[in-house]
């Protein structure tokens, strides 16, 4: 181990670790509103929106989350959308990751006993006042963890971000790699930043799954 | 901006299909490393003595906490400096292999230890060794029992061996930026290679469910 090294590399992983946390944060935001207004398709009445969210759904699970960025940011200017890799980094891992958050929300939905839609519809509540006063805030509940799930594998999947040359954690340990041959040393750094940041996170999902839950 | 012209790919299918065959052929062959050490690790977790227990869990620790990427470089570039010269696909191959065994033996320890402890007493009155009871008894009900989650994990890693493009292995994305260096067309290869995907993702889900109705045929 080349402690000298670390030293000198380490205040630059820091700074890519702050890439990698913002990078995430901004895809977990437009995820999640993504995955919201995919679950209310998934679930409406309409079967063209039911059928428009399947297929986004499909299609994003269906391909890698690299081709996908590969496809928004080089091929994006074909098209006359001309974004910054940050920019195309953060909208393309939001779209992926809310395909699968809206997998985590519509398991967590239709997990709800159907007694409680039944009750509900009985004691004369409609559609909307069904879904938003009973079955959501139990569902909330379920969600959490699948969407922690989600979340810590949309922190590591951020990672590809550096092949669209955004300057984020692995981009940089890439380069300290080729440049100082010292590949163990390098990983035990980035390895180390990225753990911090998915300990963190996943402690986050246990306390709000305790703070919430039932029982 | 220029149009779109999704002619320029017909001259590339021939390449863009050999692409496919060598992301077929690495997914596959990682597919049953990734099969094959996440039973060991499983096995290892919950048999082996601390001395081989702890580095095992310890490894699977460290690679269920860092992206696939990274590892991707520590073993592209790792290997080399310990002296193990060994072709780059083969760094691609033990790179998702090792990186989805860990998440295998994670859902096959699980599946092994939910294995009824009678079906090991039973085992072993019938004069089995230890080893014997696992191989014949007590790991092919776990594999039955675990393989829908098992099977999920085989169709990320068939996405994620994309990742390998970027280490320089030649495959489906490394065929499409060959063809792209030459047409200029980003838009028009990548939606190709994305419904290549989407199509090997198809046959695959085919395939694991034929796999499970066997299974569940023999029960």
């Amino acid at each position: 181990m080349d402690i000298a090294l670390i030293q000198r590399i380490f205040p630059y992983f820091l700074e890519a670790a702050g890439v990698t946390v913002v990078i995430s944060f901004l895809a977990f935001v437009l995820g999640m509103v993504l995955a919201a207004a995919l679950t209310a398709m998934r679930l409406s009445r309409s079967r063209a929106l039911r059928f428009a969210g399947a297929a986004y759904v499909s299609v994003f699970r269906g391909t890698p989350c690299l081709v996908q960025l590969f496809l928004l940011y080089f091929g994006g200017p074909q098209i006359g959308i001309n974004l910054s890799p940050f920019t195309a980094g953060w909208i393309g891992l939001g779209m992926n990751i809310a395909a699968y958050m809206a997998e985590s929300m519509r398991g967590a939905i239709l997990a709800v006993d159907h007694g409680q839609r039944e009750a509900a519809r009985t004691i004369g509540f409609g559609r909307a006042r069904t879904m938003w006063l009973v079955i959501l805030p139990q569902a909330a509940r379920l969600m959490i963890r699948p969407l922690g799930v989600n979340t810590v594998a949309l922190i590591k999947g951020s990672s590809l971000v550096s092949a669209i040359s955004v300057i984020d954690l692995a981009y940089t340990a890439q380069r300290y790699i080729s440049s100082t041959y010292k590949p163990f040393e390098v990983f035990a750094v980035a390895a180390l930043l990225y753990m911090l940041i998915v300990i963190a996170v996943s402690m986050l999902v246990r306390l709000a799954d305790r703070r919430f839950a039932i029982d | 901006m220029q149009g779109l012209d999704f002619t320029v790919l017909v001259e590339y299918l021939p390449f863009l299909a050999w692409g496919a065959w060598w992301t077929a052929l690495i997914s596959v062959l990682a597919g049953f490393l990734s099969f094959g050490m996440g039973v060991v690790f499983a096995v290892a977790l919950l048999y082996a003595p601390a001395v081989i227990r702890a580095p095992v869990a310890g490894f699977m620790w460290l690679f269920m906490g860092t992206p696939l990427l990274l590892q991707l470089f520590l073993i592209y570039f790792g290997l080399v400096q310990i002296g193990i010269d060994i072709p780059a696909i083969w760094s691609g191959v033990i790179g998702l292999g090792l990186h989805y065994a860990v998440y295998n033996a994670d859902i096959l320890r699980a599946g092994i230890a939910s294995i009824d402890k009678g079906q090991t007493e039973g085992s072993r009155s019938l004069g089995f060794g230890r080893l014997q009871t696992l191989r014949y008894v007590v790991v092919p009900q776990a594999v039955r029992l675990t393989l829908p989650p098992i099977g999920s994990n085989m169709i990320a890693l068939l996405k994620e061996s994309s990742l390998v493009s970027v280490i320089g292995i030649a495959e489906l994305v490394n065929a499409a930026q060959l063809g792209i260096s030459s047409t200029f067309r980003p838009f028009e290869f990548y939606i190709a290679v994305a419904a290549i995907y989407y199509l090997l993702n198809l046959l695959l889900e085919g395939v694991l469910a034929l796999i499970e109705k066997r299974v569940e045929a023999t029960k």
